[in-house]
């Protein structure tokens, strides 16, 4: 018999770090009520409240009051989607309550296997949607905003860019380039000091971050070169271990902390656990520098919820065999600058997408750059979509009418 | 908005096309394949065609026909292929290949979308729930089964080539009405490679990647003795030569390519079954080099076409299919990362198209109806004459 939510005690949280297990055992008689499909992604996020982001915690504890707020037939309203989903005898075995990321993985494989994906889509969507209604999420203190700088080490490149974002924004064709980096910087920089948001104000750069505000939390690629050798090591031991497939893999890896892959206790916790994160839970994190980038800002703003985020692409290693690049034999690579700058042509998009599903998208900005040359585009009210100007602004420009 | 709820529950947001429920969605996609290929490619719409089956069904005709069906893998997306932005990619497909096909907007495949257990799927015509990562066979039996018992065809008539270990066993089922023997003779480029290069220098490893979702893990297979007979006595292939050619391919589906032609002289299989997967470099995360991909296997698609127009045992008796097994999640699904993976099972990723021309199709047609990635067997069977008994397709009516 698998064990129920309606069976938990108390004591079955014993082995919770002391935070998670106040928040939990606060709202239980709730969480009891819950179907088994359902409870363990809501312990998941629990279970790392104490290194979660302010942004996090905010929503896990709206969440859980929400859910004590429900009536019994409230609960059973909410979930029925979460309720028709069944589960096989066989997950008695595993332990929902202590490891429920590894049972999310085997319900995932579960879902699938057996056609049941589709109705746990809909159960979660209809639950978002309610959820949303219900515990609203709180209004920004600024206008969210987001700048994307593309294209460094490009000396020049024909093909129109910014495809995606020109028709959300006006493409400019003769910005200023003079000191353009060192402008947008300033600029998150003051944005930091005028709204002091813990987590609220990030710089991510996909190559060697360059001087910056300490207001900034500051993610870069090459200062976590350690940690990313360390990673890649563990990976390379741990695929030769007999019986090794790629779900023991990924449990591993999420098992995985600072202190594992090296990193300085006296670091800040929260913002270790989630670099780490970004290298054990992101695909091609460990090999491309622009995927690094790219998954950065997306777990910045879906995470920490930054109101503002200025990343940095920078160029990539050339494609290498993937053997190769786990075994890190070469360490001097080629780089890839043209490549590099398709993809974070596209990972600006992504950057602007992911912002758009933040409150206060309405009023949002968003800012992306050639670094070095004259082409931006910027999508914020009061720019037209679509539309181009040729006139000459410089980035600072452009940003003191977009930021507000 | 919880984000950190909705990712967490895999929520769809689809907020460019807020309101639209999936199967809005889904025709969209498909009506939009459609007025692309219309204006691009000149094609007219299937349903305002009247007439019989484009088919020949004599004995003759069936004996001497041959099928190729290309996976055009391992999936990839209306925006990067016939969406009008995604047109400059697959310059091939549609200046030479959508012109002479029955082009089928509307595929929908309902089963996991991970690439082994999707491609049994399409070779089975039944949704298969293997484990995606392991080398074992398909749970249903094959399309290559019920080809070669119905019409008593010898192994040497029905050939997959295949990307990496894990599709070792696709050629065969565990099905018990079938019994071993009865299936296709699988090739695998990659681990012939491997065989012929034991114990030499690194030089190509680039091509030994065994796949792009899991890629730190490859299904271990035994032997190296069967690969190189395969090479020798089948391809008609020295070693020396072997690894000459491979020193010129820059990707695992080139290569792949060309095993393919090699078989095609060599062999001449009625049923011939190439599955394609370099454009799932996608999961690295790099848009440029999915995007290479793409472009990479656009142009094989058109080179695999006209080799069979130039080999005298296909020329003019072929068929060929063009599919991808599944698509890759939407740009606008919190759940995902845009093109990167094929994870939350939104419209995008489930929706994709077919392509099929050469022998006995009707050309430049568009044929809105939905399909199932399920259908194909089936139809092969009406198309080739034999019995797919257990698979849950239904045939396709533009191919009937």
């Amino acid at each position: 018999m698998i064990m129920q939510p309606r069976d938990l005690k108390p004591e079955k949280f014993a082995a919770y770090p002391p935070t998670a297990k106040k928040v939990i055992l606060a709202h239980l008689g709730a969480v009891r009520e819950l179907p088994l499909s359902f409870v363990p992604s809501l312990l998941r996020e629990v279970i790392d409240y104490g290194i979660k982001f302010p942004a996090e915690r905010s929503a896990i504890d709206k969440e859980l009051a929400n859910l004590s707020s429900l009536s019994k037939a409230q609960i059973k309203e909410w979930f029925q989607g979460f309720a028709q989903i069944s589960l096989p005898a066989e997950f008695d075995k595993l332990d929902w309550v202590n490891q429920p990321a590894g049972f999310i993985e085997q319900e995932s494989a579960y879902l699938w296997t057996t056609h049941q994906q589709d109705a746990f889509r809909k159960a979660a969507t209809d639950y978002g949607t309610r959820l949303r209604a219900a515990a609203p999420p709180d209004a920004v203190p600024v206008r969210r905003l987001g700048i994307a700088i593309i294209g460094q080490g490009v000396a020049s490149y024909d093909a129109p860019l910014f495809r995606n974002l020109r028709a959300h924004g006006t493409y400019f064709d003769r910005v200023k380039p003079e000191d353009g980096l060192e402008q947008l910087l300033a600029a998150a920089a003051a944005r930091a000091k005028a709204h002091p948001v813990p987590y609220g104000h990030w710089y991510v750069d996909g190559g060697q971050a360059v001087e910056h505000s300490p207001l900034l939390t500051c993610v870069s690629y090459k200062a976590l070169e350690p940690v990313r050798a360390e990673l890649l090591k563990r990976i390379h031991a741990e695929i030769k271990r007999p019986g090794m497939g790629p779900e023991e893999l990924r449990t591993d890896l999420a098992k995985l902390t600072p202190a594992d892959l090296g990193m300085d206790h006296s670091g800040d916790a929260v913002l270790d656990g989630f670099q780490v994160r970004l290298f054990t839970e992101g695909s091609g994190t460990q090999i491309f520098s622009t995927t690094f980038a790219q998954w950065t800002a997306r777990e910045a703003l879906r995470r920490a919820q930054a109101l503002t985020l200025l990343v940095r692409f920078a160029p990539r290693q050339r494609q290498r065999p993937m053997n190769e690049l786990l075994s890190n034999s070469h360490p001097n690579p080629e780089i890839d600058p043209l490549g590099s700058l398709v993809d974070a042509d596209m990972g600006a998009s992504y950057h602007w997408i992911n912002q758009q599903r933040l409150p206060g998208s309405e009023q949002s900005a968003f800012l992306a750059w050639f670094e070095g040359h004259s082409e931006a585009v910027v999508i914020a009210p009061y720019f037209a979509a679509g539309k181009q100007s040729s006139a000459s602004v410089s980035l600072g420009d452009l940003l003191s009418y977009v930021a507000g | 908005m919880d984000q950190t709820l909705l990712s967490r529950a895999l929520t769809a947001e689809l907020s460019a096309k807020a309101g639209a429920s999936p199967q809005e969605i889904a025709w969209g996609l498909s009506r939009s394949r459609r007025e692309f290929l219309r204006g691009a490619a000149g094609v007219v719409l299937g349903s305002t065609l009247m007439g019989g089956s484009p088919f020949l069904r004599g004995e003759t005709v069936r004996k001497k026909r041959k099928v190729i069906v290309v996976t055009f893998g391992g999936g990839a997306r209306d925006q990067e292929t016939f969406a009008p932005e995604g047109q400059e990619n697959i310059p091939h497909m549609l200046g030479e290949l959508a012109p002479q096909s029955s082009f089928f907007t509307h595929v929908t495949n309902r089963g996991i979308l991970g690439h082994y257990v999707a491609t049994a799927s399409l070779a089975t015509g039944v949704y298969e729930t293997l484990n995606n990562f392991s080398a074992v066979p398909p749970q249903h039996p094959t399309v290559f089964e019920y080809f070669r018992k119905d019409l008593k065809r010898p192994i040497s008539d029905a050939w997959v080539v295949a990307p990496s270990n894990g599709f070792n066993r696709i050629g065969e089922s565990d099905s018990r009405s079938f019994g071993p023997g009865m299936g296709a003779q699988v090739i695998l480029p990659k681990h012939l490679l491997s065989a012929a290069r034991s114990g030499a220098t690194a030089d190509f490893d680039h091509l030994l990647r065994d796949n792009y979702e899991t890629p730190y893990y490859t299904p271990q297979l035994g032997g190296g003795e069967f690969e190189l007979q395969q090479l020798e006595q089948i391809l008609k292939l020295s070693v020396d030569d072997f690894m000459a050619h491979a020193r010129t391919v820059s990707s695992p589906d080139e290569l792949s390519i060309y095993i393919a032609k090699r078989l095609m002289k060599q062999e001449a299989p009625s049923l011939l079954w190439l599955t394609m997967h370099d454009i799932d470099i996608a999961h690295s995360g790099a848009y440029s080099l999915y995007i290479e991909a793409i472009q990479r296997t656009d142009r094989l698609c058109a080179e695999l076409w006209q080799a069979a127009q130039s080999e005298p045992e296909y020329a003019g008796n072929t068929t060929l299919f063009v599919l991808p097994d599944f698509g890759r999640d939407a740009d606008y699904d919190s759940g995902g990362n845009g093109f990167q993976h094929h994870r939350t099972g939104d419209t995008a990723s489930r929706t994709t198209w077919m392509m099929a021309l050469g022998a006995g199709v009707r050309q430049g047609v568009v044929y809105d109806e939905p399909m199932q990635s399920i259908d194909l067997v089936p139809s092969l069977g009406a198309l080739m004459g034999f019995s797919p008994s257990l698979s849950q397709g239904t045939p396709i009516r533009g191919l009937l």
